[in-house]
């Protein structure tokens, strides 16, 4: 049979099951790597002002114990983790947030008055009143929270960690 | 280039033998009825890999199988399409696969020599019912909890032997986490293998023997 100028009928169903193939493919696989994809592209918005109550709350000079819940969702998991912080107030009027977790393995630290010291239970880490090293295993000081004062109510800056 | 690799390979692969033998067939003049076994081919491996990709987020677990079918459902971009093929195409597929069996009835392609494509063919069809109901229990919602629950007591009016296929299906006396281990394990590994294999032997057979023509008047 000599070969005609025009596109074959074999051809042509070649080009359209090619066509037709990609068009399904891209349908499918488009939307399936974002569904693989998802849960690395959902961002909560973690940061958040925490409100800590009135000022006046906290003495003055007083390291005082502030405690909150945050709750994390992964997928259909509900995870409620709690932090605290020590507010302490001074006569200046400025204000330091220490997160109470312990920077060597994360153990809560206690407000000691009667040695001007916070002490963590686990490893005998001690921080002095501003969060600094005493003395113990710790790594680094007291990691403060930044806070501000908004009509007399104390926010803490929670970071999402 | 294209030429080339493909030259390079066919020489060492058999690409092309692999084309003619399975794809380049010759065929008597036949119609759409004849369609139905590559659509049901189809439909099992689109299950496969909507299937596949379901399993990247499902728990089959009382506690968590209803809540992460949510999170496919509403948490994940497209969920709502992969679980929706997967779903819609369980019925497609059960229907694509009995009017496959149907055609094959009616125009009397199960005689001589095809006997044993026929048999493999009957175990497909069994499997394919199979993998509908055991998937059916997996979203753990109250359809799927009670049309097992009523199901399995189905089976256990079997006489004789009922309460012991009851209790095997269930993996004890009551519907619980163990049946739902087990219908997932049958769903996603038993099932899905047997079928493969089955079909492997099946389209053996369709190459080997070539297909039926349209039965004749005096046929």
């Amino acid at each position: 049979m000599p070969k005609s100028p025009q596109m074959s009928r074999r051809e042509f169903v070649g080009i359209v099951t090619a066509a037709v193939g990609s068009v399904m493919g891209a349908l499918v696989g488009i939307p399936a790597i974002g569904y693989l994809i998802a849960p690395a592209l959902n961002k909560e918005a973690a940061d958040v002002w925490i409100p800590a109550g009135p000022v006046e709350n906290y003495p003055i000079g007083i390291p005082t114990l502030f405690n909150f819940n945050r709750t994390k969702v992964n997928g259909w998991e509900k995870t409620v983790n709690s932090y605290g912080a020590y507010i302490i107030r001074s006569e200046d009027g400025s204000i330091l947030a220490l997160s109470n977790k312990c920077t060597h393995l994360s153990c809560r630290v206690n407000w000691k008055p009667e040695e001007s010291a916070y002490r963590c239970p686990c490893h005998d880490a001690y921080f002095d009143i501003d969060g600094q090293i005493i003395s113990g295993p710790q790594p680094r000081p007291l990691d403060p929270y930044e806070t501000k004062v908004e009509e007399n109510i104390l926010f803490l800056h929670y970071l999402g960690s | 280039m294209f030429q080339k690799t493909f030259t390079w390979l066919d020489e060492r692969l058999g690409l092309k033998t692999i084309y003619d033998t399975v794809l380049d067939r010759k065929v008597p003049k036949v119609n759409w009825w004849f369609t139905l076994g590559s659509a049901s081919l189809f439909l099992f491996l689109l299950q496969g890999i909507t299937g596949i990709m379901l399993t990247v987020y499902y728990i089959p677990s009382p506690d968590h199988a209803y809540d992460s079918i949510q999170y496919i459902m509403t948490g994940v971009s497209y969920g709502w399409l992969i679980r929706g093929i997967h779903h819609w195409g369980s019925s497609l597929m059960v229907i694509t696969v009995f009017c496959h069996m149907l055609r094959t009835y009616f125009f009397g392609a199960y005689k001589y020599p095809r006997e044993f494509t026929w048999v493999t063919g009957v175990f497909l069809l069994l499997l394919t019912l199979g993998m509908g109901f055991t998937g059916y229990l997996l979203p753990w919602n109250q359809r799927a909890y009670w049309a097992t629950t009523v199901a399995t007591s189905i089976a256990g009016t079997v006489p004789f032997l009922g309460n012991f296929i009851n209790q095997v299906l269930r993996g004890g006396m009551d519907l619980s986490a163990v049946t739902l281990a087990r219908f997932f394990s049958v769903h996603i590994w038993w099932f899905p293998a047997m079928i493969g294999a089955l079909i492997g032997v099946h389209m053996y057979m369709v190459i080997r023997l070539g297909i039926s023509s349209v039965p004749k008047e005096d046929d």
